[in-house]
Formats: C-alpha cells, structure tokens, sequence
C-alpha cells in the first residue's frame, strides 16, 4: 500500500452551495502533502470530511486500505486553523482530556505528555490555566495534544500562524521529524516558502475543485516555461540583443551582477535544446550567469488561480 | 468508541469547580434566609408601631365598638364639634379622625360616616372600621325590626362536606390544599430548573464556541455525545447545586430560627396571629390532622414515579434545545430571539398549571395540555396528585418522549452545523435549512 489517504471523487452541498465538487486526492505514505488554494475554496471542508467531522455527500475516502470509519479517529491528528483551548480548564488536566477523546489510557497520556513537556520545555506549564498563557504558548500545547496518541495521519491547518520564528522553526523540525518516524501529513497553509521546503505533494483547490495536484517536481516540471536567465559580456550589447531577438523570445531580466553584462530571460522553443542556446551565446560573448527559471509554488499558484478565473 | 462518561465527567467537574458556581451554591440559601429575616424583622417593626384613631361618635351609638388592640388606640371624643375635633387630631399628629354624624335612623347614620386624615388612610385600616360599623348596624338594625340577635347566633350552621370517591377513597378540602401544594411544588421546581441549568448548557456550548475548541472536539467525538455528555454533566451539576441548596437551607434555618427564635415566633403579622389564635381552638388542632391525614392520601409512589419520569424527559427535552440554540449563535446577546419561543410554553404551562388546574383539575384545559409535551411536564404534576387515570399519563409521557427524540435529533442536526459555524446571527430559514444538511 503505497497511498496511505485516497480520496475519491467526494462532492459536498450546503443548501445550494457547492463546497466541494468531484475532489480526488491521494497522499502517499510518509510524505508531506500540500493542501493549497484561495481563500473559500473548499480546503477546510474537505479536511473536515477527512476528519468525519462532516459527511460528503457521494464519493468516498479511504485511510490505508479502509473506508473511513470511526475507528479511524484514533489513528489522525487534527490541528484546525480555527483552533482553541477550554479557557478555564489546567493545561495538563486539559492535554489529559483530550488524549483521552484520542483513546488513549489515562497513564499512557500523562507518561506522552510528560515526555513531550520536556522536549517542548514547558514543563512548569501543568498546572497553570489556559488563560494565563499567551497565544503562542497556547498554540504549543495544541501541538502537542495533536501528535500525542502517534497518528498514521497528521493534519495540520496554518500550523506556523501565531508562531514567532523561532518556535515556527521548533515545529517545522517536529514536523519533519515526525514525518521521517513514519507518519504522513496533510499541510493546508497560505505561506508558499514553508510549502516550497516541506511538502514533497501538492493539491491545489479552486472554486470547489481540484485544478492541480502532483508530486511538487512533476508540478514545477509540467509548468516550467523553458526560460533560462542568462548574462553574457559582449562588445556590444544592443546588437547581441537585436541578434537574439530574432531567433529566441526575449524579455529583460533583473539580477545582480560584478559587470556590465546583458541580462535576459530567454524562452527556447520545443525543438530547441539549452545547448543550442548556450552554443550560441558562448559563440557570441563570455557567457556569466546560466539558469533555468523553475517556477516557484508561488507563481504557479498565481498562474493558475489567476487563469482559471480567466475561464 | 464511547467518550460520554468522559465527556460528562469533563463538564460535571468544570461546572462544579468553577469558581462562580462555589459561590453561588453556598451564597444562596444565606442570601435567602437573610432576605427572610430582613422582611421577618421589617414586619415586625412595621406592626410595632400605633396608630391612634380619634371616634367622634355624635350619635353616641357606636362609641363602646371601639377597643383598643397592640396596634392600634381609639381615642373617644366627646362635647367637641367636628371643626375643633379635625383641628386636635391634626396638633397632636394622630392618625386620623372617624366622624359619625348624629342621627335617629341606622340607615342615616351609615350613610353619613366620614374619615378625616392628613394622609390617605391605609386599606387595612379603613376596611377594619368599616367592618366594625357595619356589624354594629347590622344589628341595630336586626333590632329595630325586632329580630332576635341571639337566635340567629345560635342558628348558624358550619359546613364541612366530606368527599368520597366511588372507591371509597374519603378526602376533604384540606387534602386539596396538600395535593395544590405538592402539585405546584412539583411544576414549579421543574420550571425553575429548565431555566437555570438550560441557561447554563446554552452558556457552555457557547463558550465552546468562542474558545474554538470545538473543532478539536469534534474531530475525536461525535456532536451529538458531546451535547449529551454536555446536558447530562451540566445536570448533574444543577442536582448536586440543588442538594446542597436545600441541605445547606434546612440548617441555616434551624440555626437561624434557633438564634432569632423569639423574633421569629413573635412575628405578629395578621396571618400568624390568626394562625395563633386557631392553635388553641380544638377545631383546627383536627385539621392539622386532617392534613396529616391528606399526606397520606396522596398517591405517593405515582407521585414519585411520575415525577422523576416527567421530571428527566421534560427537562431534556428543554435543554437540548438551550443547546442547539447555544450552537446556533456566537455570543449570548444573539439568543434573546431563539429564547422566546422556548419560554413561551414553559410559563404557558405554569399559567395553566395555577389557574386552571387549581379550578378543575380534571376540565378539558388541564387535561389538553397535560397531553401537549412543552407544557405536559409542568401540567401533569400539577394533576397528578389529584389522581390522573395511569392510561393518561403512560400517553402523555409517551407522547412527551416521542417528541423529546425528536427534538434532541433536531438539536443535534442544528448543534452539528451550528457549532462550526461563525460570522452572522442566523435565521430562522437558515436553522431549518441545517436540519436538512
């Protein structure tokens, strides 16, 4: 079994509203997978049909090799964006109630809890409210009730929002750590960096469908242009530019450089390979700066939230 | 798997822990039985004072009806015309001046009697002299016709009908005041309860809500566990509320009564004092028998029975509708338009319960709405005391749970959407438009 989470086809109506429309989705086991899209878009109700919190209408979901049952609760973690904690309650009797909701035996939590308040260093934290501590410090502590019965299946929602650098970076290691120990994990976030240096798989849901999804290379790949940022020094640079124009699309590129070079973004065609671009530039002038344009997740978000509207 | 027992325990030890509820728990009875002493004392102190009354009696038939009692001095005046009269009463700052003008026939004289006072009288007071007078003349008048005042005495019949069913059951009128007390004891309380502790489960989901647990929550719990665990922890809270209140009352009314004993023995309201003076007549030392007696005429088991049947399903029935209206809105502000139509039937209930039950326990208004479940609760305890055929309770309280599923599933569809839902009050539309959901 290759895919730990399958989801397919799953459709969702609110009166007349289309939440979510024919969605399919696989995440394979052990990777962390990218849950992007607008604001509305249909993310937060898929999880929630993820976590059987609501119910689709048609299609199904399938949690490693299973239909989704209730047993399943046990075996995912879920940090909602929404996310808060009983005001009033202690922090440890709080993590305890909650493991508990998760199946785990009362001794079994407290001995997690023990282990994860060490390693977090929030130990003095057991007995005070909720209300005393800040967001951040809070946040913390939602963290660790998410992982604390060892989910197959962690689903985080803006897991860094709230966070100072820091602690973002404390949760980004756990995450990963978490991620190497065995457990796959579902990321739905709006920052694009943590998405580019985490996730391995990406989904992007528009308008209540499902517009793109792959493996984050293949992705880069499908929507790589062929454009490469190129400085060459010539003798003179408007008529190397006049000459490149003819053969190559070209648009002027910004980066920084020691000399006075040419700067451009060149778009070969089909049946060009780089060598004959670089062939011809080496041929031409010493050629400084050579690199394919990879789209950053950012702008093939853009790109294709952007298009899609356009349709 | 079944989080339920933990769920209760969660929010049976929240309530009881809070800090709030501690207080409230132990401050109420004290600040009943003070409230009871204050008004105890208040009255006393009120009766204390005298009021002097000036009679100018110019017919001089009626002067020797006024005597003086602890609270009140007649002060006689003769040879004194009414102007000189009105003049004194007002130096020497006396209550008022009762002013009966001379004349030969009784139904003069009681046309012409007037009351001079600086301030208007009380009712009491005025209702007091009349009755006076009115007796007085009555019988003056008995006499002038020539009737014989001590035949009629001596002629009156008192009237006590015994009641009997065709049983053979014996009860009386006493009876019915203990099966009124019990019945309306029995309502009432349920009332009081609903409102309480509906109030406060409505509270905690919304505090659910606003704390945004509650997704958390429900990705490991069903919603309908949660809002059980959450009425029945909460109630169970609101029971142990109630014992103690009760425990905590008897004693401090034992002690207080203990320390105040003399002030509270004494309380001379007109009531007490009627009370006071019937203890020494053997005629109502049987009636406190006959009341004794009217106890143990009541149905007692089915009373018991009954009570804790109609007690638990109408007070769910309430509650999961607090909770599906906490889950429906943000804040507290926003419930004041759903609270309504859940009030209305309650106090509907207790109305009918009072006014119609009291009259005819059995009439065709009782017994409709003691089948009707918002207000079945409330009404058939008020009944059952006076006796109701078991057939109709089994159906009221059938009906009552039929509808008390109904609407916990109703409940639980509403608290399901509503409880992840944020942003704007909804409407009525919409609340039905998420039972389809």
């Amino acid at each position: 079994m290759d895919n730990l989470l399958e989801v397919n086809g799953v459709s969702k109506k609110f009166g007349s509203f289309t939440a979510l429309n024919n969605v399919s989705i696989t995440v394979p086991k052990g990777s962390i997978y990218g849950l992007l899209g607008p604001n509305g878009a249909g993310k937060t109700t898929l999880i929630r049909i993820i976590n059987q919190i609501t119910l689709p209408d048609s299609g199904a979901v399938i949690l490693d090799g299973e239909p989704l049952n209730e047993s399943h609760i046990k075996d995912i973690g879920y940090l909602p964006e929404e996310r808060g904690l009983y005001k009033s309650m202690k922090v440890g009797e709080q993590a305890l109630y909650l493991a508990q909701l998760k199946g785990l035996s009362k001794s079994v939590a407290k001995e997690r809890l023990q282990y994860w308040f060490k390693r977090l260093d929030i130990e003095d934290w057991w007995n005070k409210k909720i209300q005393e501590l800040s967001k951040g410090m809070a946040q913390k502590i939602q963290f660790v009730v998410t992982v604390l019965h060892e989910p197959k299946l962690l689903i985080f929602d803006e897991p860094f929002s709230g966070f100072d650098p820091i602690n973002a970076n404390l949760i980004k290691d756990e995450i990963l750590r978490l991620r190497d120990n065995g457990a796959t994990v579902i990321f739905s976030t709006h920052r694009m960096e943590s998405v580019e240096e985490l996730c391995d798989d990406i989904a992007l849901i528009h308008k209540s469908n499902k517009i793109l999804d792959g493996k984050i290379l293949d992705v880069k790949r499908a929507y790589k242009s062929n454009t490469f940022e190129v400085g060459v020094k010539t003798s003179n640079n408007t008529v190397l530019e006049q000459e490149l124009s003819e053969t190559f699309k070209i648009t002027p590129a910004n980066f920084k450089t020691l000399n006075n070079e040419l700067k451009l973004n060149i778009q070969i065609s089909e049946n060009q390979t780089p060598n004959d671009l670089l062939n011809y530039l080496t041929s031409k002038g010493e050629v400084s700066h050579f690199v394919e344009l990879i789209p950053s997740v950012n702008d093939i978000f853009i790109q294709t939230v952007t298009n899609n509207n356009l349709q | 798997m079944n989080h339920l027992p933990l769920i209760i325990k969660r929010e049976y030890l929240s309530k009881v822990k809070n800090k709030s509820f501690i207080v409230m728990t132990i401050l109420s009875p004290i600040i009943m039985i003070v409230l009871i002493s204050v008004v105890a004392y208040l009255s006393q102190l009120n009766n204390d004072k005298v009021r002097v009354i000036s009679v100018l009696d110019a017919s001089e038939k009626v002067k020797d009806i006024f005597t003086n009692t602890d609270n009140t001095t007649y002060n006689i005046l003769e040879d004194i015309s009414l102007e000189d009269a009105k003049a004194l009463v007002a130096e020497t700052s006396g209550y008022g001046l009762l002013y009966i003008q001379d004349k030969e026939n009784v139904e003069e004289i009681s046309k012409g009697i007037k009351f001079y006072s600086e301030e208007s009288p009380s009712l009491t007071v005025i209702s007091k002299l009349e009755n006076k007078l009115e007796k007085r003349l009555t019988l003056m008048n008995y006499q002038d016709v020539g009737i014989d005042v001590n035949k009629i005495e001596t002629s009156q019949v008192n009237i006590d009908i015994f009641q009997e069913n065709f049983v053979g059951e014996t009860s009386s009128k006493t009876d019915n005041i203990i099966k009124l007390i019990f019945g309306g004891a029995a309502g009432y309380l349920l009332f009081m309860f609903i409102i309480i502790y509906g109030n406060m489960i409505m509270r905690s989901v919304i505090e659910e809500k606003t704390s945004r647990i509650i997704e958390v929550i429900v990705s490991s719990v069903k919603p309908i566990q949660l809002m059980l665990g959450k009425i029945i922890g909460t109630s169970l809270a609101g029971l142990t509320q109630f014992a103690i209140w009760l425990a905590l009352g008897s004693i401090l009314l034992v002690v207080v009564s203990a320390i105040f004993g003399i002030d509270i023995a004494h309380m001379q309201t007109p009531q007490q004092a009627a009370i006071q003076q019937a203890m020494e007549n053997p005629d109502v030392n049987n009636q406190i028998q006959n009341a004794m007696q009217g106890f143990f005429n009541l149905p007692l088991t089915n009373l018991i029975v009954a009570f804790i049947l109609f007690f638990i399903s109408g007070y769910l029935l309430y509650s999961s509708l607090y909770a599906a209206i906490g889950a429906a809105v943000d804040n507290e502000t926003d419930t004041q338009q759903f609270m309504l139509p859940i009030i209305m039937p309650l106090i509907l209930a207790v109305y009918i319960g009072i006014f119609t039950v009291i009259e005819d326990p059995h009439g065709t208004v009782s017994t409709v709405f003691s089948f009707i479940p918002f207000t079945s609760p409330v009404v058939m305890l008020m009944r059952i005391p006076f006796g109701v055929p078991i057939w109709q309770q089994l159906l009221s309280l059938g009906l009552l749970i039929g509808t008390f599923i109904f609407t916990v599933w109703v409940a639980a569809k509403i608290y399901r959407v509503g409880i992840l839902m944020y942003g704007k009050k909804p409407t009525y539309k919409e609340l039905i438009k998420w039972i389809k959901y």
